[in-house]
């Protein structure tokens, strides 16, 4: 296998992130790929099939700014704050453009994402029991288990074109350690076709020790270094989550003009990797 | 020694943390969940195990976190696990002895609807955040906890949609639908504590709080509510269990100011 490419953020988009790929950009809270999310908003990218967990103000940007056809997740809001505008004017009001909607709960993507990563073509658990998921979601199935007879839920494999995650650190083979909250990003990569990984910083030595959480050079396409590249989200180690900006957001994203003024002025006019600090 | 200054909130807070024994395994929602489980763990509950659906296993945070993942919770952690480990071995695999739930409409067998309001499910007037992790909380946790303050808007009769079970239709609809565990045992608001009927699970009220009346609980009530037939006043707030709350708020907005 060809290993990690280490090059510019502005290269590993070009090059890795297509119009009408499914992009999944992951990170449970913690490390969330924002410098990538908005480098992809600046290279207008289109029709995207946005996939995460927990879609955050990063994909209420995307969706704003037209990147996604679809949205795949499992909770869509702005944690401890309330909704995200954004998402929600693109699914009741179709702005900017239609919004299909594929909706799961966390346990079912996290288990789609491990049987992405273990090659598998379904995932099975128990779950979606009693609940209205089923009758809006056609991938959410059952089958019986051969030896119990029980029934359990099934839903496909998760198998991005583009996983997109940040990270700790990078070494100078393109070997990735993730650190803290590690959420799905392990599985997203695996899962992918491709892959970008932004990472604080490059270093001659991880430091990890014999268990930590790595991402071998030759499992990604792409790594750049972009300090604070999680920024409003955090880097466990290097800055914490900055909650007054989460707070912050809702006032910016409910209205349309606010919200395209703002993007204009702290994401597109910015360059690649400076943030939005 | 008891003070009668407390807010509704703060009564439906501490009742909830009361609900919560020493030494249980907690599965703990954002929001109230959180604050009322981590005033447990500081008063009478020591060795409550907090963990969070980030993967943050036995976490005893001095601060309430935003989100589900704040870095304060994986600092104070025993370890931190993959999600999908998260929900696999963890939560699927039996270990939660109690699934701590908030939500935004809750029906009277204990039925919550995170997901849309009004309308349809593709165009509807309310796009709420979804599911989350509760629907699988709310099958394989042994029981669970609701926490939700009250109101006809809140406590409907009728759900515009299912995202995590509760007892169902009534009666013996929740084993039927596969679900293994006990669903909701206790629902406690800003009002009053309900429990399910044994036989119906309709919830009906236990405890009224300390200065509430039956019609108000009838007026913030979507259905017809029910009464057990001895309801008893929930027991007010301890200044200890008031004062400790007070604090761990106060610690969490200096902190969440601190942060520019």
């Amino acid at each position: 296998m060809p290993r990690a490419v280490i090059t510019s953020l502005k290269e590993a988009v070009a090059e890795n992130v297509r119009d009408g790929d499914s992009l999944s950009l992951e990170g449970f809270t913690h490390l969330i790929p924002y410098a990538a999310g908005h480098e992809i908003i600046r290279q207008g990218r289109r029709d995207l099939t946005l996939i995460r967990m927990t879609p955050d103000i990063i994909f209420d940007q995307m969706i704003g700014m037209g990147c996604a056809r679809k949205l795949v997740f499992s909770w869509g809001g702005n944690p401890g704050v309330g909704s995200l505008h954004r998402m929600r004017d693109a699914i009741e009001r179709d702005w900017p453009q239609p919004l299909e909607i594929e909706e799961h709960s966390h346990g079912a993507m996290a288990n789609a994402y491990e049987a992405g990563a273990a090659g598998l073509p379904c995932a099975v658990f128990r779950g979606y029991i009693g609940n209205d998921l089923p009758k809006v979601n056609d991938r959410i199935r059952s089958v019986e288990c051969p030896f119990t007879g029980e029934k359990l839920a099934a839903i496909p494999a998760m198998r991005p074109d583009v996983a997109v995650i940040h990270a700790q650190k990078a070494d100078r083979r393109g070997n990735v350690l993730l650190e803290g909250i590690i959420g799905v990003q392990k599985e997203a990569v695996l899962a992918a076709s491709r892959s970008i990984v932004t990472v604080e910083e490059i270093v001659d030595d991880l430091g990890g020790g014999p268990n930590a959480v790595i991402l071998p050079s030759w499992t990604i396409s792409a790594i750049a270094a972009v300090p604070n590249g999680a920024f409003p989200s955090y880097a466990h180690g290097y800055y914490p989550r900055d909650n007054s900006f989460y707070k912050a957001w809702d006032p910016i994203a409910r209205d349309r003009e606010t919200f395209r003024a703002w993007m204009d002025s702290h994401v597109m006019q910015r360059k690649t990797g400076e943030g939005v600090q | 020694m008891s003070d009668r200054t407390y807010t509704a909130d703060e009564m439906m807070t501490v009742a909830a943390s009361r609900a919560l024994r020493n030494g249980q395994v907690c599965f703990v929602g954002i929001g109230q969940p959180s604050a009322a489980a981590n005033l447990a763990r500081q008063t009478h509950a020591p060795d409550v195990v907090l963990i969070y659906e980030s993967g943050t296993l036995e976490t005893r945070p001095d601060v309430l976190p935003l989100s589900i993942g704040d870095g304060e919770l994986a600092e104070t952690a025993l370890t931190n696990v993959s999600v999908p480990e998260m929900f696999r071995y963890w939560l699927q695999g039996g270990r939660i002895d109690v699934g701590f739930l908030g939500a935004a409409q809750v029906d009277r067998y204990g039925n919550i609807n995170t997901t849309v309001i009004g309308g349809t499910y593709l165009k509807p007037k309310t796009r709420l955040p979804g599911a989350g992790g509760a629907p699988e909380i709310a099958t394989s946790a042994r029981e669970t906890f609701i926490l939700l303050r009250q109101s006809p808007r809140a406590f409907v009769e009728k759900l515009d949609f299912i995202t995590s079970l509760g007892h169902g239709s009534g009666g013996n609809s929740r084993a039927e639908a596969g679900a293994k565990t006990l669903g909701p045992t206790r629902l406690i608001s800003d009002l009053c504590q309900m429990a399910p009927h044994p036989e119906t699970k309709e919830l009906t009220v236990t405890t009224i709080h300390p200065g509430v009346t039956r019609d108000q609980i009838i007026a913030a009530t979507g259905w017809a509510i029910r009464f057990a037939d001895s309801v008893t006043e929930t027991p007010v707030p301890e200044l200890s269990e008031l004062a400790v709350l007070r604090e761990i708020h106060a610690r969490t907005a200096r902190a969440h100011a601190g942060q520019a």
